[in-house]
């Protein structure tokens, strides 16, 4: 009776949350230690954590904010940004962080990720892949540090971090990124078929349903943000999270 | 108070926070002359096998464990990583375990028709065989889990709680005042601060 996991997915910009659309225009959404408080009430399954400056500008992990969150986290917490070495990953595993989830450095070298796994196991280490459609529509694999679209193959570059001994992929939709609008369930289902490791599906969840949708394509897992942080039309800013007999209603009839 | 043992592997602040979050005194050391002394342990673990056993024997902190666990009869709770640790062996590494229980640490033997996949990682439910003073039987008890070993347990009335993933495997053990629970309270919310409160009461 494993219930497939619901995670909400909180992004970090200086000090503060925000929420982006298509990967831009973030919008503060409020303070972090109080927003993990609230799902904490909340029981939530789990919670990813994703600082989108730390690589950009080439900092380190806020360490001292990760291990307030951390402190506070009393369920499993995920932490990616601006991780570059397997020094920076065992500062994280002691404040109190489950799994760091590893893109840019990954892109250069996947080694990095061998020797997290090594140390740690493959549970600990999420490689997080964003895909972005082309100018012609074709999915291309996408860099958050460089803000644009590769050459390198989607499916080369996974094989090569699960190889490395990713034990997880956070597979993110750039283009639904903050849409509510659905996911990229074509995606969530070709890449899924041929991985052994769980997956964690994003981008675009706008009601249980999609959460549902990207099960039945393959997901292990789902990860939302606007979903979990904005309510109403006008994206007003309230923290919810489905009810644990609405998780069991909705993933009912699934494996 | 609960002594957590530190081998500089582990995800301690996680674990100290809700031990003093349910009202408990807790103290995070890896000097071996206080955990050898110490009234109650917790071995936290996340890790891979001989990693974690190199840096409990080089340390002299398993000397100090077996001496206060086995000599002085010390209530001690491993958790994950630090339950396998308790057992003789482990597939995951060349290392001998504390080998306080009789069994051995596996790897998940999944079938590829189960659609399992390992590790199994998230929440699960438990299946308890026998009263104990450590988990309680709750309806919708859910605990989260994140492993790829588990451990085999050749004494059957050894294990306290099972769990299924692909098929039926030991969540929580228990001989004497040696306890292992292969699920993460310190990140199982209400009901493992519930596991991690009937320790320290222990």
């Amino acid at each position: 009776m494993l219930r497939h996991r619901i995670i909400p997915c909180l992004l970090l910009s200086k000090g503060g949350l925000v929420k982006t659309v298509k990967f831009s225009q973030p919008k503060y959404v409020g303070d972090p230690i109080n927003a993990i408080r609230i799902f904490n009430e909340k029981e939530v399954d789990e919670l990813i954590l994703l600082d989108i400056d730390a690589s950009k500008v080439g900092a380190d992990p806020d360490f001292d904010l990760i291990e307030r969150v951390a402190g506070e986290c009393f369920m499993p917490l995920c932490y990616g940004g601006g991780i570059r070495s397997l020094e920076h990953a065992k500062r994280l595993f002691a404040l109190g962080v489950e799994k760091v989830s590893i893109q840019s450095s990954a892109l250069e070298d996947p080694r990095i990720i061998s020797e997290i796994a090594e140390h740690y196991g493959s549970q600990a280490v999420v490689v997080s892949v964003d895909v972005k459609r082309g100018f012609w529509g074709k999915r291309k694999l996408y860099s958050s540090k460089a803000g644009k679209t590769l050459d390198m193959s989607i499916g080369d570059f996974i094989s090569r971090c699960v190889e490395a001994g990713a034990g997880e992929v956070l597979l993110n939709s750039v283009d639904r990124d903050g849409t509510m609008g659905g996911m990229d369930y074509d995606l969530i289902r070709e890449i899924s078929s041929c991985l052994p490791v769980p997956m964690i599906a994003m981008g675009g969840v706008g009601s249980l349903r999609d959460i549902r949708n990207a099960v039945e394509a393959g997901a292990s897992a789902v990860a939302a943000g606007a979903f979990f942080v904005f309510h109403g039309p006008h994206r007003a800013v309230l923290i919810t999270y489905p009810r644990y007999d609405e998780m069991e209603d909705l993933f009912r009839g699934l494996e | 108070m609960i002594t957590v043992v530190d081998y500089s592997l582990g995800n301690l602040s996680s674990v100290a926070n809700m031990i003093r979050h349910v009202g408990h005194r807790c103290r995070v050391t890896g000097d071996p002359d206080e955990i050898v002394r110490a009234d109650k342990l917790l071995l936290p673990g996340v890790g891979a096998f001989d990693r974690g056993m190199e840096s409990l024997v080089r340390s002299g902190i398993s000397d100090a464990l077996s001496e206060a666990v086995l000599r002085r009869g010390v209530p001690i709770l491993g958790i994950c990583l630090g339950m396998q640790f308790m057992a003789l062996r482990s597939e995951e590494g060349k290392l001998p375990g504390l080998g306080w229980i009789n069994g051995e640490v596996v790897r998940f033997r999944l079938g590829d028709d189960t659609g399992l996949k390992v590790p199994h990682m998230g929440w699960n439910s438990l299946s308890i065989k026998r009263p104990n003073p450590l988990v309680e039987v709750e309806v919708r008890q859910r605990f989260y889990f994140v492993h790829s070993y588990h451990v085999v347990c050749f004494d059957e009335s050894d294990v306290i709680a099972t769990c299924e993933y692909g098929y039926e495997f030991v969540a929580v053990f228990g001989r004497g005042n040696i306890y292992g629970v292969q699920f993460h309270p310190e990140k199982s919310h209400r009901v493992g601060m519930s596991v991690i409160r009937r320790f320290g009461e222990m």
